[in-house]
């Protein structure tokens, strides 16, 4: 469904991303982990199409993404849930979904995404009228999951959907995760969090100053000595 | 004697507003200072004068016809003075900004002279009507009435329009609109008609009050209207709308108490004031630097 091939990327002088390779199939769920700084979220950003590319390709079915503006690549069903969930602060959290949806022109359609994203999100229901900035850290991570949603991605990505919530909320968050696979969505995953992002995905890389250093079966990967010890903790 | 230098505050105020809408939204977008955007406001009032006085149009439809012309010149500006540099310095597009500016007004020399030019005095006919103790002319009420009704169609485009909450999105986190799908490029060229829209429409109007269209009046209106989006918070709506009616407010007091000579001098010192003391504004959000 995605596959990148040797993607470099530049910021000035400094090389974020060595010919970067990887592939994405469909109804995976694959995880990209790695410590700070690593170039995960440049990854992602540069399949998003936010991020100049020096050199390489990215592939989403036989297409190529590197000259493709970021709204068109929304269009053509990968969307993006950044880092640090980026909700738009003085919006409601309805304004906020109905951005998710706006390469969507059926209005029925985007009630529709609405009501979606509030069945599987009903705390966002909830709190519909209320400015994102009020919601709490788990609130936004949700709401800027059922923004990216609104677009019916056949790709999501997710950027750190772990960072700064509480251990409990962190699992709620990966259930939904794994649910949002189950209905069909395939989903690249960027996490530090390693321990968890390699329990649910199907398979893993794992990006080290700008190269991918190891990558296979998510379980295997989790057996790795060099990696439970450089990203596991032990 | 205040009422009436209230009037004459609010409706000298409302123009400084439409034209400091302009420099909000664009600054609220893409962090430029649009400096060429007095040039705008000047080229609708020439507009406005030509449909006028060569055409024998009536005021509103010049007025309207200098908004949509003045809407093209801004797009235009945006696409070949300002996009190429986006990725750029900010220095470098603030100083493509001043350059448009001086093109322009140097075209608009070239065209129509150095002299200023009247609207035929068939153009409005002005009426004294009595309020109280005070005196509103025909002319204040119109500028009055037409800016607040331009300001709730944008507040209305801004708030309930898909194109306006785009807006308001791309003004908050430029990379995340663009990541939801929303073409960041044609909300910028949005905002640029919006804001020139409105220029021009204060261009006509001041024309008309003051009886007077320059190749040089965008500089000084530029000038005072950006003091008001500052006052009032720079990249807040409702920030330059408050910032230019209370800036034309004290103008008008300040020359009324007798400091006529410093006229121009007010709206500076108001700009150097908030700047020392406030500078976010009196509306303004704290702009955080995004990494």
């Amino acid at each position: 469904m995605l596959r990148v091939e040797n993607l470099s990327v530049n910021y000035g002088a400094i090389k974020a991303l060595k010919k970067v390779s990887f592939e994405v199939k469909q109804g995976e769920i694959v995880a990209l982990i790695g410590g700070n700084g690593a170039g995960k979220t440049t990854t992602l950003n540069s399949i998003s199409g936010i991020l100049p590319i020096h050199e390489g390709k990215i592939l989403f079915g036989d297409k190529d993404l590197t000259r493709i503006p970021p709204h068109e690549i929304v269009k053509l069903g990968i969307c993006q849930v950044p880092e640090g969930r980026r909700v738009f602060a003085n919006m409601s959290v309805l304004e906020n979904l109905e951005m998710g949806g706006y390469s969507i022109s059926d209005k029925k359609a985007v009630s529709e995404g609405i009501e979606r994203a509030f069945t599987l999100f009903p705390r966002l229901k909830e709190r519909m009228k209320q400015l994102a900035k009020t919601l709490s850290g788990g609130e936004q991570q949700m709401l800027a999951m059922g923004r990216a949603l609104m677009s019916s991605p056949k790709l999501l990505l997710l950027d750190e959907p772990s960072m700064g919530l509480a251990p409990m909320l962190v699992e709620k968050i990966f259930e939904i995760v794994v649910e949002i696979n189950r209905q069909g969505t395939t989903i690249m995953l960027v996490e530090q969090n390693a321990n968890m992002a390699l329990s649910i995905a199907n398979r893993a890389y794992v990006l080290e100053t700008g190269e991918v250093v190891l990558s296979g079966i998510a379980a295997d990967l989790a057996q790795d000595p060099e990696v439970r010890k450089a990203y596991l903790g032990e | 004697m205040l009422l009436q230098q209230l009037i004459n505050g609010v409706a000298l105020g409302s123009t400084y507003a439409l034209i400091a809408l302009g420099y909000t939204m664009v600054y609220g977008i893409i962090t430029l200072i649009n400096f060429a955007h007095g040039e705008i406001f000047m080229a609708g009032a020439f507009v406005g004068l030509l449909a006028v006085s060569i055409l024998k149009l009536n005021i509103f439809v010049a007025m309207l016809l200098a908004m949509v012309v003045s809407m093209s010149i801004g797009v235009v500006i945006e696409l070949i003075a300002y996009r190429p540099l986006r990725r750029s310095s900010r220095l470098s597009a603030l100083i493509s900004a001043i350059g448009v500016s001086i093109f322009l007004s140097s075209l608009a020399l070239m065209i129509f002279g150095a002299d200023a030019k009247g609207f035929p005095s068939t153009a409005f006919p002005v009426r004294q009507i009595k309020v109280g103790e005070a005196e509103i002319s025909s002319l204040q009420l119109l500028i009055i009435g037409i800016s607040a009704l331009l300001m709730m169609g944008l507040e209305f485009i801004v708030k309930k329009t898909k194109i306006g909450k785009a807006m308001r999105a791309t003004s908050e986190d430029y990379n995340t609109a663009a990541l939801m799908g929303i073409n960041v490029n044609r909300v910028i060229s949005f905002t640029f008609a919006l804001g020139s829209a409105l220029a021009a429409a204060g261009g006509v109007l001041v024309g008309v009050l003051f009886n007077a269209v320059s190749f040089n009046m965008g500089l000084m209106a530029g000038l005072k209207a950006f003091a008001a989006a500052v006052l009032g918070g720079i990249g807040s709506i409702p920030g330059a709308m408050l910032g230019g009616l209370m800036l034309g407010v004290t103008e008008v007091l300040g020359v009324a108490a007798g400091f006529s000579s410093y006229r121009d001098a007010i709206a500076f010192t108001i700009l150097v004031l908030v700047l020392l003391v406030k500078p976010t504004g009196l509306l303004g959000r704290k702009i955080q630097k995004k990494v």
